[in-house]
């Protein structure tokens, strides 16, 4: 038969009861479905704003309006001190990153249960999931920022700095995909996870120097706000628009070492659980 | 050496104790069967036995818990109509999700489109949200990017058990065209006349085993007759326990009975007779329909004869013991095995009890409708039937039957 006198395209390959694939196989495994992530991220994107009267401008509303808000309560009611940068511009700019953690994590970690009959019917690398999950964001991030730029050439405090916006956002990204990875495998087999998630929003919007500046932060507890690795993250983030603003570097790194760790840690485990997913999600 | 093979071999798990091995429950053990490039498999076997945990661990789905599955070559697996599809999404969109997500790529969505959207018939409403198509509509559309798809091997479970008729008669037609371009199928279905008529091969599974690997007509053949083991004319039906739906009408027996309602005797071709069903309800039932399903030892259903069909109206059905009685005039199959499947149910698809095949009715050979010759391409009906000759000049006439034919059986 015609068929048959075709070179094969593909080698036998196994599937067994305990041999998870070698990192290298579920690498290429994951390149070979790079279009699915995209087209998952393109779904959940389209779908959001369907049959609303707004649209795409809740991408722009939601953040403006926290930033208003904040601006408000803590530039002219509390008073926090922004060491000279403008209000609004020292909010928003680490509001973007924060919105968009809160939001993939949310995202992510419910990915799989969300595409519970999904993972019942077809097989790709279930990865996939979480991941478009922590692409979803970026379009809100990348439309946030373009009003940042807006802002700061009204306040004529425009930078070139911006551009680090880019390395930064990958390192935002990859922290933010390592704990989805994480809450979303966990969630597979405790919904409590589903429930944790706003409370852990919640909390940790409080330990993160989002509506203050890590340097209003008493050095002998300094220690305690640097464990947490979005710290860094979100301080680099509003370094790049407030030049004038000391910066800490090391807890930049500090941040990178853990988002790497995270990454690896939520990597491994949700390889070792993800053969039970169909079985009970 | 270049064929595109496909190997399972689900080895028994390690020597457990015997306590352990009493605690779980198996979905499948001990399988063992090897797919060479272009054959159709087909998997037969009642609810339950483990037919689509087969599916899921042959396409990667789920993990089998010990053995092992070597493929070679691109997996596709359809497990339902309309995978991936999103309800707020328009076809368009939905036809590029879904096929992406059933492994087509983007370029060959793009060239294959103009052809997906042809096949579903719904060219008008396209660019519609699929939420506002009709069940149909989805279906079609989700047969359509099925039935585009490029994969060697392709495992379908249960697809062609929706749809209406003439849709149905497509997807076996899109199936067959799979079949001759030479690719490799694994498919469950429990129409057994598509497994007999599509595959080179059929398995039958039952709970969790294999049971029989052959030439479908054989495998079917034994499936079917594993239903019912006796031709007795009056069967015990209380005792059936691989049954269905609420409980609240239980059929109990079946008697066959001749056309005056006397003697039960067997039936001949031609015959008219009456099917007697026992039943216990358990409460009241207001309107309930009764019917019976009537298909050959392959598997091909060729009546369905039911109260709902006949107009028979059962306003208020009461709580407690009774009988329905269906009389069928005139049988004309021809002679053979036909095995009956009982329901009891309400409009709606609501089912009180549901027993497939539980029983065999052997027809009996006659000369009602002819000698019962000449018969040589198995069919299943046969009609009174006579002939004219246009030309008087041929002498044709018809002859009596022979008298010592009707004694046959009987």
């Amino acid at each position: 038969m015609a068929l048959q006198s075709t070179a094969l395209p593909h080698k036998a390959e196994d599937y067994t009861s305990s041999s998870n694939a070698t990192l290298m196989e579920g690498v290429r495994d994951l390149w070979s479905y790079r279009e699915l992530f995209f087209y998952l991220a393109w779904r959940d994107i389209t779908i959001r704003y369907r049959q609303t009267i707004l649209g795409a401008a809740w991408a722009v509303l939601q953040p403006l309006t926290t930033m208003l808000v904040f601006t408000f309560l803590f530039g002219v009611v509390v008073k926090i001190d922004t060491g000279g940068i403008p209000a609004p511009i020292f909010y928003f700019s680490a509001l973007l990153p924060w919105l968009y953690f809160a939001a993939t994590i949310a995202n992510s970690g419910n990915s799989l249960v969300s595409n519970g009959d999904l993972i019942k019917k077809v097989y790709f690398p279930r990865l996939i999931l979480p991941a478009a999950g922590a692409l979803v964001g970026i379009a809100d991030l990348a439309i946030g920022a373009l009003i940042l730029v807006a802002m700061m050439a009204y306040y004529g405090v425009l930078s070139w700095r911006l551009i680090l916006w880019v390395p930064l956002t990958a390192l935002l990204f990859i922290f933010s995909l390592g704990v989805g990875v994480i809450l979303s495998s966990v969630n597979v087999k405790y919904r409590d996870v589903k429930h944790a998630i706003p409370f852990m929003v919640q909390i940790w919007l409080f330990l993160t120097p989002v509506i203050y500046p890590a340097s209003a932060i008493p050095h002998k507890f300094r220690w305690l706000i640097a464990l947490n690795p979005l710290t860094g993250i979100i301080e680099a983030f509003r370094a790049t628009v407030a030049p004038s603003t000391p910066f800490d570097a090391s807890s930049l790194w500090l941040s990178v070492g853990a988002t790497i760790l995270i990454l690896i840690v939520g990597i491994t485990y949700f390889r070792r659980v993800e053969g039970y997913f169909t079985d009970i999600v | 050496m270049l064929r595109e093979a496909l190997v399972n071999s689900f080895q028994s798990a390690w020597k457990k104790r015997e306590a352990d091995e009493r605690k779980t429950l198996w979905a499948l053990r001990d399988i063992d069967f090897q797919l060479s490039a272009g054959e159709v498999l087909g998997i037969v076997g009642r609810n339950g036995a483990g037919k689509s945990t087969l599916l899921k661990i042959l396409s990667r789905i789920t993990r089998p818990t010990s053995g092992s599955i070597r493929v070679r070559g691109k997996v596709a697996s359809l497990l339902e109509v309309g995978t991936g599809f999103h309800e707020e999404l328009t076809g368009r969109e939905n036809v590029y999700l879904s096929g992406c997500i059933l492994g087509m790529s983007k370029k060959r969505i793009d060239a294959k489109l103009d052809e997906i959207v042809a096949f579903s018939e719904i060219e008008a409403f396209i660019d519609t949200p699929i939420k506002r198509y009709s069940s149909g509509m989805k279906m079609r559309l989700g047969f359509a990017v099925a039935a585009n798809l490029e994969s060697e091997i392709l495992i379908v479970d249960e697809v062609l058990a929706v749809g209406d008729g003439e849709f149905q008669r497509k997807c076996l037609q899109a199936m067959s065209d799979l079949h001759s371009s030479g690719r490799t199928v694994l498919f469950v279905s429990h129409n057994l006349a598509a497994v007999s008529s599509l595959c080179s091969r059929a398995i039958w599974i039952d709970r969790g085993r294999m049971k029989e690997e052959g030439r479908p007509a054989d495998v079917i053949k034994s499936y079917l007759a594993a239903f019912s083991t006796t031709d007795d004319v009056v069967r015990d039906l209380a005792g059936i326990g691989d049954r269905s739906g609420s409980g609240d009408i239980r059929f109990t027996r079946i008697e066959i009975l001749s056309a005056d309602r006397t003697a039960s005797g067997s039936v001949r071709c031609g015959d008219s007779f009456v099917v007697r069903l026992f039943f216990d309800a358990k409460r009241d039932v207001v309107e309930p329909i009764f019917g019976i399903d009537i298909q050959t030892s392959l598997g091909i259903v060729v009546a369905q004869v039911h109260t709902y069909n006949n107009g028979f109206r059962i306003p208020l059905l009461r709580a407690g013991p009774g009988y329905i009685d269906v009389r069928i005039e005139d049988l004309n199959l021809l002679p053979g095995r036909y095995l009956f499947s009982l329901y009891a149910a309400n409009l709606g698809h609501i089912y009180h009890d549901v027993l497939t095949n539980c029983t065999a009715l052997e027809v009996q050979p006659s000369n009602r409708y002819g000698l019962m010759r000449g018969m040589t391409k198995n069919p299943i009906a046969i009609f009174a039937s006579s002939w004219e000759m246009g030309d008087a000049r041929a002498g044709a006439k018809s002859l009596p039957f022979p008298p010592a034919l009707a004694a046959v059986g009987s």
